[in-house]
């Protein structure tokens, strides 16, 4: 018998995307735990277990102090060594919209920008996601333009739309070099742009982010977080306008990435 | 040690919060500012070195790309707001006792850096106002904008505000009582007055007989445990007392003794109905009906308008929080999967200087209830997905803000029972002086402005503790770890525990309950309504497993009491005693009041007004009236996405930007099973009778929930009524012919109310003058999709499309947008004509389902010049319409009434030429009529009934005008 591709999503207080995240790889044929962080912390779990870690969204702690900065310090403070060893076993990781802040908090995001070495927790942040331009939070559709290398985004077509909900999204780099390194490494994943693909200004790019960037992956193409939500596109009739499309059921736009990342695991880190 | 930290932008980065404060500013007509900067202040009282202060502030507070940070120790009159010619300095702090989440966060944030040992931490905002101000404006600014000071102030020596922490205030070891046995009537009735108890003098009287036969005096807890639970929040008096009602009837006085009207009219028509899918009405916190085999759904509205009036953004963010809870403690526990929120306001563009002293203006009240939703839903990660935004002059001192939740729970867990000898178990928050009815907890300031009745209305919620509490109780739920549970709202533990105790008795030690910090007395620890707290009767079996599934979330949960038997309320403090009372007197010992109720029709005339030859100005002043206009704004502050069943968004169309009618979710993912939720409010038409208001709000919510395709056989409504003052005859009368109409048209549309709620005593008195609401009700509606593919949106699909009208149109125009627009109320209220209105919703349901329509969209405010240019204009087609065509029932055809008049049960359909025939066979005999078809090029016409074009305008304008009134 094929062994599981396992997949965890990570909870704690304040997460509340982990439902319909568990879900989307459930129906790609993944065995799904959710795990609250005190059971990793304890001992309980075992994050080697785990072929996927998956940080859904939410308000981790409320995004208090800052969004994603309470639980980023607990991975790297709590769980740095185990997923250091996670992440240089080859295994992979999704972080979507306070996943994405919290991976981008723990320097997991981008991760080292040259050099040999994969994360560990001495990495520092260089990238940071901050308050929308708009000042408030928003719920809207926004189209996406693919780039970069990841195992997360193959054969997801050229342009996908996705919905985003945050209030911190803005995406910074440290500095220009940083922002050109993203960009000479493939890390840069998903831009915000106009219908056909080009570059766009608010609401399009809905916080001013830099360079419009969505979504970044750390060199190796594993790791990948997005402010945007993959899980609210994945099947048809979650489109805002699905009632005008021809088709009427079925996948979205964002169950490929979910399934690339079973597929991977299937093809790459389970021997059968 | 003190230690202050600043966390500032670095140079370059520009805040957002900055720039909206400016805007706030600039709305107050001061416009010397060029630039306002924000900067968050954490002041930290702990034993930390300096190089720990700069490892928590570089680690924890600041972030490396963004933010600088400043640390240094608290120093003595540094901060108070200080002036230059160039930039004014102001920091604004909470007062003593405010929740403020961030705190709890920051000292754990400490603690997971290995620096242990906080003491407390408080936070604040630092405002740099560039620019030159006069004293004047920066009080004003102070006021208008940076706080609000029930629950905020401007620092003005940082040792004062921060430096003695949480002043604790005495605590009462002795037991009070309150002399009650040998006083006149006069006297109690000063007791009341005094303990803010607000009990009328048949009550004191039967409280003073209660106490004469056991022989002594109440206690001061006793007498507040009964004044909460008599109270009309509680105990619902008008609603189920006695009412004399006096009405007209053919032009003749009638008088008629009308013995509780909720089990007469709302909870009449359940009962009449008697739908073999309800499953729990009006007996829990939300009234529960079937969904699918495994699973029952449960929905609840409350409101929140005190609270919202004084402190908008707290007062709306614990009423959503509140009615979450209410979900929570239905049955065994509830999952929340949507909230529904509806406000009234007066207009945004209200005259400021009319507005009457003590009120806030309403686009400041509005700013601040938008984001305690905001803040509450999205934090909880339920999806807002519905509601509404009214706008009337009579709101102004007394906004409405209801706030509604839905949640599934499984079979067979709908009900609960205690046992006895069962454990009591509080759950979630601590308890704190927030919320204690008549104390005055932080300072002189809140006594001496008199809007603050009870601090309760000063209360700010902490919405990841209650998404702690969901996810712990659903683990124990599960684990069947509890026989009973509710929520602790409104009169705190006293009402949670005195109703899950009612027939058995319970027993408290007070001095177990956690507390925010000492020196609570018994009597406020027992009537605090801190928030996020849950009661549970569990098994003493049980007791150890459930007290480990909330630790292991870290969520405190603590053995409180339990649940006796004796049939009393009794109630320790360190082992004295401190209350006593009966359960059956408790509940059962409130006197019978009959109140006096009068309803007399208003002497209205119909506005007599010339018909403009071309309507197309009208169409779009029609448009931009605040009730019709698009709510984008805020709608897209809520995320009404989360957890992924989002099928019928509250936008649609082609640029997602479309009203939608209901909004559709999908519960369970994997089923294709969904539920349509939906509302109707209409205040114009209940100033002219609130009958025909009532059965207009059913009329429209159900319509709603049709014209997404819901099943108009397995629709379930709530009533929600906020009125005036119910001791005021007037109020009353419109109040008992508001349920009248409610009973009428739930009967006749076979829709059982599960639930319910009213607020009463909506008044804002001024120099003794009182400026009631006008009598509101919110009908909410909640109706089961058997599949959600079929579901249809209101938006042009198709340039060719036939566009047929269903529903007859009638001369009523009195309450319409269109009158209002002009400034007249007019007095022909749409009707709703009950059998012809079900056979078009039977038929419209059916005719969705079979996929016979391309879209739906029903006639509401503004008529069906409003739905043509709303489906239009969200579907980017243009449309050619003839009102010729219309079928109107009246003697005079006015192409103005036509278009705009709110005649009630009426539908726009697209129907595609190829499915005509079997369309209107669908339809059957109900009255509908091709008018017109949907265009390709963008121009929206339509020609009145002498063939003239009356409208012609391009579908961009329509939307511009419909869009621009609330794009802030």
């Amino acid at each position: 018998m094929a062994q599981d591709v396992r997949v965890i999503v990570l909870r704690t207080a304040g997460t509340n995307c982990d439902g319909e995240t568990a879900y989307a790889f459930e129906r790609c044929g993944a065995a799904v735990d959710l795990v609250h962080i005190n059971r990793l912390s304890s001992g309980e779990v075992s994050l080697g277990d785990y072929h996927i870690l998956a940080v859904p969204g939410g308000f981790t702690y409320g995004d208090d102090i800052m969004s994603g900065r309470i639980l980023a310090n607990e991975l790297r403070l709590n769980l740095g060594k185990d997923l250091e060893a996670f992440i240089a076993s080859g295994k992979l990781v999704l972080g979507i919209c306070n996943g994405f802040q919290v991976l981008v908090r723990a320097g997991i995001l981008p991760g080292p920008l040259s050099g040999q070495s994969l994360w560990h927790p001495g990495v520092p942040q260089t990238v940071s996601l901050t308050h929308n331009d708009s000042g408030k939070f928003e719920d809207r559709w926004v189209r996406l333009k693919v780039s970069g290398v990841s195992v997360w985004t193959e054969g997801l077509g050229d342009t996908v739309l996705f919905p985003v909900a945050h209030a911190e999204g803005k995406f910074m780099t440290r500095d220009d070099a940083v922002l050109r390194s993203l960009r000479e490494n493939g890390q840069v994943i998903f831009r915000y742009c106009s219908e056909d693909g080009q570059s766009v200004a608010y609401p399009g790019n809905p916080n001013g982010s830099m360079d419009h960037i969505a979504g970044i992956a750390d060199r190796t193409g594993r790791v990948l977080g997005l402010m945007p939500h993959p899980e609210r596109h994945f099947v048809v009739t979650q489109h805002p306008a699905w009632t005008r499309l021809g088709k009427k059921s079925g996948y979205g736009e964002g169950a490929r990435i979910f399934q690339n990342g079973v597929t991977y695991v299937k093809d790459n880190l389970i021997k059968n | 040690m003190i230690w202050r930290v600043e966390i500032k932008e670095k140079p370059g980065i520009e805040g957002p919060s900055g720039t909206g404060v400016l805007r706030d500013i600039v709305d107050l007509g001061i416009t010397s500012l060029t630039r306002v900067d924000v900067s968050q202040f954490y002041t930290i009282k702990a034993p930390l070195s300096a190089e720990q202060i700069v490892a928590v502030a570089s680690r924890l507070l600041a972030d490396p790309v963004t933010q600088d940070y400043f640390c240094s120790p608290l120093e003595p009159g540094a901060a108070g707001p200080s002036s230059s010619l160039t930039c004014t300095e102001i920091e604004v702090a909470h007062n003593p006792g405010v929740m403020d989440p961030v705190e709890a966060s920051t000292m754990k944030g400490i603690r997971d850096l290995g620096l242990g040992s906080v003491e407390w931490v408080r936070t604040a905002k630092k405002y740099y106002l560039h620019g030159t101000l006069t004293k004047h404006q920066v009080l004003l600014i102070i006021e208008k904008v940076l706080s609000n000071k029930l629950i905020q102030h401007a620092v003005q020596d940082p040792v004062v505000s921060y430096g003695a922490g949480t002043t604790a205030g005495a605590s009462k070891d002795t037991v009070f009582t309150v002399p009650v046995l040998g006083v006149s009537g006069k006297e109690l009735l000063k007791l009341s007055a005094e303990g803010q108890l607000f009990l009328n003098r048949q009550e004191m009287q039967s409280i003073q007989r209660y106490f004469q036969a056991i022989g002594r005096d109440p206690t001061d807890c006793e007498l507040e445990t009964i004044a909460q639970t008599w109270s009309e929040h509680c105990h619902h008096k008008t609603f189920r007392g006695k009412i004399r009602y006096e009405f007209e009837e053919r032009g003749r006085k009638k008088v008629r003794v009308i013995n509780n009207l909720l089990k007469s009219t709302i909870a009449k028509a359940t009962m009449d109905l008697a739908k073999p899918w309800c499953v729990s009405v009006f007996h829990d916190n939300a009234g529960v009906i079937r969904f699918d085999k495994e699973t029952n759904v449960c929905f609840k509205v409350e409101t929140h308008n005190h609270p919202s009036a004084l402190e908008p953004f707290g007062g709306a963010n614990t009423g959503i929080g509140g009615v979450i809870r209410d979900v929570l403690g239905t049955g065994l526990g509830a999952k929340p999967i949507c909230n529904t929120d509806v406000f009234c306001f007066a207009p945004p563009d209200f005259p400021p200087a009319e507005l009457p002293a003590g009120t806030l203006h309403p686009k400041r009240i509005m700013k601040g209830v938008v984001a305690g939703v905001r803040d509450y839903g999205n934090k909880m990660g339920i999806p807002t997905v519905n509601g509404a935004i009214l706008f009337d002059d009579g709101f102004v001192g007394n906004p409405l803000v209801y706030c509604g939740n839905v949640g599934i729970i499984p079979r067979g867990k709908e009900f609960k029972k205690v046992l006895k000898g069962d454990v009591i178990v509080v759950a979630g928050g601590r308890t704190g002086r927030d919320g204690i009815h008549g104390a005055t907890f932080s300072s002189a300031e809140l006594t001496d402005s008199s809007e603050v009745v009870s601090s309760g209305a000063v209360q700010i919620g902490d919405p990841i503790q209650e998404k702690k509490v969901l996810d712990c109780l659903l683990l124990a739920r599960d684990r069947n770890l509890y026989h009973a549970i509710t929520d602790c709202g409104a009169g705190g533990l006293s009402s949670a525990v005195g109703e899950m105790g009612e027939t058995l008795g319970a027993r408290v030690d007070l001095e177990k309950v956690p507390l925010k910090y000492q020196g609570l007395s018994y009597m406020e620890i027992w009537i605090s309504e801190s928030q996020e707290r849950m009661v549970l009767a569990v098994g003493p079996g049980e007791v150890e497993a459930l007290l480990d599934v909330f630790r292991s979330e870290n969520v405190e949960a603590t053995v409180i009491g339990f649940f006796t038997g004796t049939g009393k309320l009794e109630l320790f403090f360190h082992g004295q005693q401190v209350c006593d009372l009966g359960m059956s007197f408790l509940h059962d010992g409130i006197p019978d009041i009959t109140k006096k109720a009068v309803w007399k029709t208003p002497r209205l005339k119909t506005p007599r007004i010339q018909c403009p030859a071309d309507l197309t100005l009208s169409l779009l002043d029609v448009l931009s009236h605040y009730n019709v206009c698009s709510k984008e704004w805020v709608i897209r502050q809520y995320d009404h996405e989360v957890q992924g069943g989002s099928v019928i968004k509250p936008l649609c169309g082609a640029g997602f930007d479309g009203p939608s009618d209901a909004s559709v979710i999908r519960p369970r993912l994997h089923s294709d099973r969904g539920l349509a939720v939906a509302n109707g409010i209409n205040v114009l038409y209940g100033k002219i009778d609130p009958y025909w208001m009532a059965a207009a709000c059913i009329d429209e919510a159900v319509r709603q929930v049709v014209a997404v395709g819901g099943a108009s056989d397995r629709i379930a409504i709530l009533d929600n009524f906020c009125w005036g003052n119910p001791d005021k005859p007037d109020r009353l009368g419109g109040l008992v012919r508001a349920a009248q109409g409610c009973y009428k048209a739930a009967v006749e549309y076979g829709v059982p109310f599960i639930s319910g709620k009213d607020s009463l005593y909506n008044e804002y008195t001024l120099d003794k003058r009182s400026i009631a609401i006008p009598g509101t009700l919110l009908i909410s509606a909640i109706g089961l999709i058997d599949d959600v593919n079929r579901c249809v949106t209101m938006d042009f699909k198709n340039a060719g499309s036939l566009i047929y009208l269903i529903g007859e149109t009638h001369d009523e125009m009195g309450g319409s947008v269109y009158y209002d627009t002009l400034g007249r109320l007019g007095a022909d209220v749409p009707c709703v004509r009950f059998r012809k209105g079900k056979a078009i919703f039977d038929r419209v349901s059916q005719t969705v389902r079979r996929g016979l329509v391309r879209s739906l969209h029903d006639c509401s405010e503004g008529g069906l010049g409003v739905a043509l240019a709303e489906m239009a204009f969200s579907g980017g087609f243009g449309a050619t319409v003839t009102l010729k065509d219309v079928c109107f029932k009246g003697p005079v055809a006015r192409n103005d009434t036509v278009l705009f008049s709110e005649s009630t049960s009426r539908f726009v359909a697209e129907v595609s030429p190829r499915q005509e025939k079997a369309f209107k066979k669908a339809m059957g005999p109900v009255s509908c009529r091709c008018i017109g078809r949907v265009e390709e090029s963008p121009e929206f016409v339509v020609y009145g009934r002498d063939d003239k074009i009356c409208v012609n305008v391009v579908i961009g304008d329509l939307k511009e005008a419909w869009q621009k009134p609330l794009r802030w």
